[in-house]
């Protein structure tokens, strides 16, 4: 009975897609007392709104908590098909952006923004821009990927940090082969923000444009060559098959049997929540690379503050969006308060001064990462990133379950055809 | 006029309702079935994409999706499982209960229900750490005495692991109503029964069970519903391991044709196909024991 109603629920849920028309936004008027909106799941984000609102009584901002970047985006992209019920202003996944643009739910704010292109990274402004003249969004935080481990167990092991990825699965063999019960990490079918982010890293970059179509290569020779050393080191049986975020995975963190962890700038926050008893054991290094000549970084993460094109009041929500992540006032806020590590790349003399206090004894934590920054390669996200996702899931899965080096390779496939053939279907034209 | 009109004023309302909150949304599924979103170039920018009517490709591709067949026949087996093994239980729980063999009825009937009042996710959940042989007290406490339990999430025990939940949630449900319905025999058919020497399992054999025919059929019917639309159990275990696909079920395929990839129209089209099958197999089950269902009451 109880299934029968979820079903309902769901039924129901896909129907409440109702349609209405929008009403044309007002016409701003400088004086005018507004009320905005903004949808954003960074914890504490009331708290660093507070001090837009108690300077600015005219443009008064309401942060609406929203459970994530996935569900946030599902409920808007139902807003703006409703006609109604969008917030003015959305926290959005890098990557969620070119479906929010192909979806008409984020608006261009190039002229109320002004030009801000000279204080963030390329990436992340190529993500806001997509390459073009638009700016559907600020940069807000940033996700560089670093790599975390436990100290204290790769010296009692005598492993050293790994520089490349050859080091790496070493140093993965003699983890596991001094300790049975414990991986130096784990290949994360739920994850594939994370894999993207390594693809990124090995020179990959799963979407592109060329001239007026798209192109997808998310089977080129790049991520091949990460889906196969996942795939060898699965096989071994030397890197766990596990997901990450699941009770296991805080249990294996927590009790020293996954000693490593490829994550990003925003890591400690979950070392932290999941696994508080090893603070002061834990230290960071930039990631492994391919080429010891040539450092690379890959991104996991990052959002950007975008107006919705639902918004009645565009000037007063850009102006918004633009102080919440240029100022550095606010930037400190978002840094201290939200726990954000901002896009901004001033940020790091303005803001982050102290490392995170789970890693109080590395002192260069935010100079490592903001050489992971740095470093980090141009990456084109298209207009399905939630299919090639959701495919990924479904392909790694499996893949990863029968722990054969070759089923990630096919998998890679799998996600290529799932992702082209959406494109197609919809109308997109696609090169090649 | 007054008194014609006055039957068709109290139905009003329901009749509102009904309109308004089931016939309307299933209309529109119908009508979102048929159209898709045709995007054109690069599909940025606010003209690029546009609703056309779409015909029934949308009907074929989920028809014809390589995900869509097996995940029919993994709720089928799912079935299998689920009904008799729920209905068995919640039968030999009731008949056992209204032996009037154990002292602490009461007690005994409200642990058996409570389970059902336990939400699905928050049930899934709970049965999820359980599964997870790090995290898991029982795998702790079976490798303590030498045994290593099975991993309950690998792929070829996660169907059981699912059934299992939906097993414990439901069984007290189904015990109630055939418990409700056992006590609604009259004593005097067990008392003549008694008398001429018949045990309690011929009785429950001979008498209770047949006497009970009709709530047997409509507690399978539900679970047969409750079958087709599995979903919360397996949504919730999903990110839990890597056994689980995004379209395990049909109505996870629906979910994530909807809101993960934003395609409310082939998820529409699902829908209606399950909508159909669903009412299909239900209806044929009706037709096929309608004369001993109702028999009662003719």
């Amino acid at each position: 009975m109880k299934k029968t109603f979820a079903g309902v629920l769901t039924a129901a849920l896909i129907l409440t897609t109702a349609c209405s028309g929008g009403d044309d936004p007002e016409t701003a008027d400088p004086g005018q007392k507004v009320a905005l909106t903004y949808w954003s799941w960074a914890p504490n984000m009331d708290k660093v709104v507070a001090g837009w609102n108690a300077s600015h009584p005219n443009i008064q901002v309401t942060v609406n908590k929203q459970d994530g970047g996935d569900p946030a985006v599902a409920k808007l992209l139902t807003a703006i098909k409703a006609g109604s019920g969008a917030p003015d202003v959305m926290q959005a996944e890098y990557q969620k952006i070119p479906t929010l643009v192909a979806a008409d739910a984020v608006a261009d704010i190039a002229q109320e923004a002004g030009d801000l292109k000279a204080k963030f990274s390329e990436s992340a402004w190529n993500s806001v821009t997509l390459g073009s003249e638009a700016v559907y969004g600020v940069p807000q935080d940033s996700g560089p990927m670093m790599f975390f481990y436990r100290s204290d167990i790769f010296d009692k092991a005598g492993v050293a940090v790994p520089k490349t990825w050859d080091e790496y699965a070493e140093a993965a063999r003699k983890i596991h082969k001094a300790n049975p019960k414990q991986y130096l990490g784990t290949f994360s079918s739920n994850d594939p923000g994370w894999f993207a982010g390594l693809s990124q890293q090995a020179g990959a970059s799963w979407w592109g444009v060329q001239g007026e179509s798209w192109t997808v290569a998310v089977n080129d020779a790049n991520t091949r060559k990460v889906a196969d050393f996942w795939g060898g080191l699965v096989q071994e049986g030397v890197i766990s098959n596990k997901p990450m975020y699941t009770p296991e995975w805080n249990a294996a963190l927590n009790d020293g049997t996954q000693v490593g962890w490829l994550g990003a700038v925003w890591g400690p926050g979950v070392l932290e929540g999941n696994a508080a008893s090893t603070k002061g054991k834990w230290k960071t290094a930039l990631l492994p690379d391919w080429d010891a000549a040539a450092p690379a970084n890959g991104n996991w993460g990052g959002s950007a503050t975008s107006v919705t094109s639902q918004s009645k009041h565009k000037a007063q929500a850009a102006e918004f969006v633009k102080w919440l992540n240029t100022d550095p006032a606010a930037l400190k806020a978002l840094a201290g308060t939200a726990n954000v590590y901002p896009a901004a790349t001033d940020a790091t003399s303005v803001a982050l001064t102290q490392p995170p206090a789970f890693f109080s004894n590395q002192p260069d934590f935010y100079t490592i990462a903001a050489e992971a920054g740095k470093i980090t390669k141009p990456f084109t996200y298209g207009p399905n990133v939630n299919v090639a996702y959701s495919a990924y899931n479904d392909a790694f899965g499996k893949a990863a379950e029968t722990r054969q080096a070759a089923a990630f390779g096919t998998a890679l496939d799998t996600i290529q055809q799932a992702t082209v053939g959406d494109l197609k279907n919809a109308g997109f034209t696609v090169a090649g | 006029m007054r008194t014609r009109s006055a039957p068709y004023l109290f139905l009003t309302p329901a009749l509102v309702l009904f309109a308004a909150f089931l016939a309307a949304p299933i209309v529109y599924a119908g009508y979102l079935s048929l159209r898709r979103v045709k995007v054109s170039g690069l599909g940025l920018g606010a003209g690029a994409r546009s609703e056309v009517w779409a015909g029934l490709s949308n009907y074929s591709r989920s028809l014809t999706d390589p995900e869509f067949v097996p995940s029919v026949l993994r709720v089928g087996a799912y079935g299998l499982i689920v009904v008799p093994g729920m209905l068995g239980l919640a039968l030999v729980m009731a008949l056992l209960l209204d032996a009037g063999r154990t002292r602490v009825g009461t007690f005994t009937r409200t642990a058996i229900f409570l389970p059902y009042a336990v939400p699905a996710v928050i049930a899934s959940l709970l049965w999820g750490f359980l599964y997870l042989p790090r995290v898991s007290p029982i795998v702790d406490v079976l490798s303590g005495v030498g045994i290593t339990a099975p991993d309950a999430l690998s792929s070829s025990w996660v169907l059981y692991a699912v059934a299992n939940i939906a097993i414990w949630g439901g069984t007290g449900f189904n015990m109630i109503v055939l418990y409700t319905a056992l006590r609604a025999i009259p004593t005097e058919l067990f008392e003549a029964a008694r008398i001429d020497g018949a045990s309690d399992v011929q009785i429950a054999l001979r008498i209770k069970i047949p006497v009970i025919g009709p709530s047997l059929i409509m507690t399978f019917l539900f679970s047969l519903i409750a079958t087709l639309q599995v979903f919360a159990e397996p949504m919730t275990l999903r990110p839990l391991s890597n056994t689980i696909s995004t379209t395990w079920t049909p109505l996870m395929k629906v979910y994530r044709d909807a809101f993960v990839r934003n395609d409310v129209y082939s998820a529409a089209a699902t829908s209606v196909v399950i909508a159909a099958a669903t009412f299909v197999i239900s209806y044929g089950f009706l037709k096929l024991v309608g004369s001993r269902a109702f028999s009662q009451e003719n």
